[in-house]
């Protein structure tokens, strides 16, 4: 499974690129591996206000959906327009066109409440 | 938690596990999509161990079986299969399942795991005295195998000709004794294998080395959606009975009494209120699945009791109790998926038609 080292990730799954004050989130290689087979993603509106951990999208695979949480509280500000025609982009490419959506982040200290990769790496068993 | 005679094949094809009604068994291997296009063109199979297999034999036994079931079992020749219904005396559906009479005195029904206690109580309270039966669930293994080219499959292992559809005929392998069914659950030319549970594990080898794709009961619950095979549980209850499901082909009227035909025969008399509907999405959409509502004019009539996202027509399908008014194809109906409403049509049963060669 890959885990990129510059990125944050969430106990969810979920993983967050910083730039500036702006992140990019998507979900793990290691939870597309679980979902497999993502026919639909559930965007959020630009504008959404969302908090830490709370819902923010839906992903779905053949078998079920699956809850995406923010790992940041913030403000949507982009969602992936790939995905309305290709969310299997979710699978094929998780840390790079499977990119979710990207929020404007309020509070820059909730990033250190996230893990690393060795962090996430050890969560997952790997 | 019960696990099949194939548990560890399963584990060793990368299966990812799930509870299914008690049992241990598995969702998916690969991926259900890749699984489901091997039973479209080619060949898969299914572990369905945790079936049921009941034997009744004696003196009379078809009559008997006729008054607990809606086909006609009478009619049956010996190797013989059909489905059936059992039903609660009230018409609803206490199981869907398959009868083969494998001699003149002597049957065997397949049932859904999900029911054999309650369906051993059933038929042991309601046979007829002086007939011996027998639940030889727990003995026997089922493999599945379906697609067009199970056939030749088949012919690779087994020496025995393969039966025609719907009929039943002893196999051998590795010298202990099954049977074959031609029939199955997903649409697909096909037969069902049971083995006593010994033989199971190498049978499943032989039919991996034969090109057989391992396919899990994700792939198997969107194939048998795509032919509107119902699914008991979801699109049968003991609140519906097997002519609101649209089943109508399965109960014989016309033979002697059976539990639940007085509420039938009222019900064809005066026409259904309600009957098991397709219904296909005309919009993008999330996959549909059970319990969503179904909404007509702006108001909410009914829920779907299976859902899925097409593999092969890439839309999304459900089926639904709808009022019979409202349950023609063309009818224009929306299906909500947390909180909004997606643009949906009443179809034609099933969805999906093999493509003419």
């Amino acid at each position: 499974m890959s885990i990129p080292a510059d990125l944050k990730y969430a106990e969810s799954h979920e993983w967050i690129r910083v730039q500036d004050n702006i992140g990019t989130v998507g979900i793990t290689d290691h939870a597309q591996a679980e979902l497999s087979d993502i026919v639909f993603v559930e965007a959020p509106a630009i504008g959404k206000k969302v908090s830490a951990k709370g819902n923010v999208a839906v992903v779905e695979s053949v078998k079920a959906a699956s809850d995406i949480y923010s790992p940041v509280s913030g403000e949507v500000i982009e969602a992936n327009p790939l995905l309305e025609s290709n969310s299997a982009l979710l699978n094929t490419d998780p840390y790079g066109d499977g990119w979710i959506y990207k929020i404007k982040i309020e509070n820059a200290d909730e990033l250190q409440q996230l893990k690393d990769a060795a962090g996430y790496k050890a969560q997952i068993g790997e | 938690m019960k696990s099949t005679s194939l548990h560890a094949s399963h584990v060793a094809a990368g299966a990812r596990i799930v509870d299914f009604a008690g049992w241990q068994m598995p969702i998916q291997y690969k991926g259900i999509l890749d699984e489901h296009n091997a039973v479209r063109t080619g060949a898969g199979m299914f572990d369905i161990s945790h079936m049921g297999e009941f034997f009744v034999e004696g003196p009379n036994a078809a009559a008997a079986l006729d008054r607990l079931l809606t086909n006609n079992v009478g009619k049956l020749a010996i190797g013989e299969g059909q489905y059936s219904l059992m039903l609660n005396d009230k018409g609803g559906v206490i199981d869907d399942l398959i009868i083969y009479r494998t001699d003149e005195n002597k049957f065997l029904l397949v049932v859904n795991a999900s029911k054999i206690d309650e369906d051993r109580d059933w038929v042991v309270t309601h046979l007829a005295e002086g007939l011996y039966f027998e639940d030889a669930s727990a003995l026997y293994a089922g493999l599945a195998v379906q697609g067009p080219n199970s056939p030749q499959i088949f012919t690779k292992i087994f020496s025995t000709e393969l039966p025609a559809r719907n009929q039943l005929a002893v196999i051998e392998f590795n010298g202990v004794q099954g049977f074959v069914a031609r029939t199955g659950y997903t649409g697909e030319d096909g037969y069902e294998l049971f083995v006593p549970n010994e033989a199971a594990p190498a049978l499943w080898d032989a039919l991996v080395a034969a090109g057989t794709t391992p396919c899990g009961l994700g792939a198997r619950d969107t194939l048998r959606l795509e032919m509107c095979y119902p699914l008991n549980g979801n699109d049968l209850s003991p609140d519906h009975t097997p002519l609101e499901a649209g089943l109508g082909f399965f109960v014989d009227l016309t033979k002697g009494d059976f539990i639940g035909k007085p509420i039938l025969a009222a019900q064809k008399e005066a026409g259904v209120s309600r009957r098991l509907s397709a219904i296909r999405v005309e919009e993008k959409s999330p996959p549909l699945r059970p319990h969503y509502p179904v909404v007509i004019d702006g108001n909410p009539v009914s829920e779907t009791t299976s859902g899925a996202l097409s593999p092969s027509l890439q839309y999304g399908i459900a089926m639904a109790y709808l009022p019979v008014e409202y349950s023609k194809p063309g009818q224009a109906v929306e299906v909500e998926v947390r909180g909004k409403r997606y643009r949906a049509v009443v179809c034609k049963k099933p969805f999906y038609a093999k493509p003419k060669n």
